[in-house]
């Protein structure tokens, strides 16, 4: 475990401010960690991957890390995203979203992202409220939170991440937390490697916007909410339905490797020119 | 990953230290206390078993744990998921100071306003 800290240290822009923007106990401080180990556990040089955020407190993880990086319009990363892969299909693109960004603002591209099935790795850090602006509701805020819009608690019914993907057609799909951070590890270097979209929803706590609103006294009341109401789907599926509605599964969803947009694209593209090649020759 | 007592070395970088609790609450031996400054301190480094919770829980980057007797070397392995090698690589090199973060802010002029 040791010189973990130091390898990060490696990683980030140091002539950015630091200690970073996020909130006293943020998630998102963990994610970019987790991050930074699975891209440095698989080897990838820092200027082979690019990193495009969105808007919001996820957005600030492209300022602090020293790799190619975009941060972009609200909601829009994924086109970007997507532009920069067919550009460049050498490239290792991660796409870092909230939750807003990524199903409210930008859930159309997600859809699509998905349905086409382009080369990207999706972190969505999911913390169930529009923390920058100011603590709105967002897509996946729980039925009956409170927020700044929802002072008498939510009367909408929230979206799951994860089931969304998997309808849409993405080729990896998983959940994982931030108090798991060995799992989350493990979760995001499969990402990073498997071809095709793979997206990741990371549940990440926000305390200053959701959780005082919705009695967590402390920070670390909600790391332990984490702890004791997410379990492995394996453990979950085996659970009655009452007691997994209080619960939240994790792990993977679905693992099908199936080969994303730009390389059905290559291949086209040479069967064309074969084509073409053939036609010439003939005549 | 050994589990034994006493064998780590426990540091907090205090510029970074957002004094969030995470540390303090779910280390298994208690080392870390909350200080007067609103900011995590080690109080017994002795008790601790290297388990690294800490280090990767940490939001701020602001923990490092490291193994008294092995070398502190600037290029850690690449696989973060291997367990490390077995073993002091050397005897006790003694106290050695780990480079502090905020020395690269210092250099770049970018300190707090």
């Amino acid at each position: 475990m040791a010189q973990v800290t130091e390898l990060i240290h490696n990683y980030l822009r140091h002539n950015k401010k630091f200690p970073h923007v996020y909130c006293a106990g943020c998630g998102h401080g963990i994610v970019l960690g987790s991050l930074i180990r699975s891209v440095h556990g698989l080897g990838y040089s820092k200027d082979d991957i690019v990193l495009v955020a969105g808007i919001g407190c996820s957005g600030r993880m492209a300022v602090y890390v020293d790799f190619n990086t975009v941060h972009t319009t609200h909601g829009r990363a994924l086109t970007f995203a997507t532009g920069i892969k067919m550009a460049n299909p050498k490239l290792k693109v991660i796409v870092v979203m909230g939750d807003g960004d990524a199903m409210a603002i930008g859930g159309n591209h997600l859809i699509h992202a998905a349905r086409r099935n382009i080369g990207l790795t999706a972190l969505v850090l999911n913390n169930n409220i529009y923390g920058m602006t100011g603590g709105q509701s967002s897509p996946t805020s729980p039925e009956g939170t409170v927020s700044a819009t929802a002072p008498f608690g939510q009367l909408e019914r929230s979206f799951d991440i994860v089931d969304m993907a998997i309808t849409s057609g993405a080729s990896y799909v998983a959940r994982g937390t931030v108090m798991h951070v060995p799992m989350l590890d493990g979760l995001i270097s499969d990402a990073l490697e498997k071809p095709g979209f793979n997206l990741v929803e990371i549940l990440t706590p926000c305390h200053t916007q959701y959780g005082r609103k919705n009695k967590f006294k402390t920070v670390v009341d909600m790391y332990t909410w984490y702890k004791t109401n997410t379990m492995k789907r394996e453990l979950y599926a085996q659970k009655s339905p009452e007691e997994q509605q209080k619960l939240t599964p994790i792990g993977v969803f679905r693992d099908e490797g199936w080969p994303g947009l730009e390389t059905r694209y290559a291949q086209l593209r040479t069967k064309l020119q074969e084509q073409e090649s053939c036609q010439s020759s003939a005549n | 990953m050994s589990k034994k007592k006493g064998q780590t070395k426990v540091t907090i970088y205090p510029d970074w230290c957002k004094g969030c609790g995470i540390c303090i609450a779910f280390c298994p031996a208690k080392v870390f206390v909350l200080g007067a400054d609103g900011k995590s301190h080690v109080a017994h480094e002795d008790e601790c078993v290297g388990c690294g919770f800490c280090e990767l829980h940490c939001p701020d980057f602001a923990v490092s744990v490291t193994p008294r007797t092995a070398i502190h070397s600037a290029v850690p392995s690449r696989d973060v998921r291997a367990e490390p090698p077995a073993g002091p690589c050397n005897p006790d090199p003694g106290p050695e100071p780990l480079p502090s973060p905020t020395t690269p802010e210092v250099e770049h002029g970018n300190q707090k306003a």
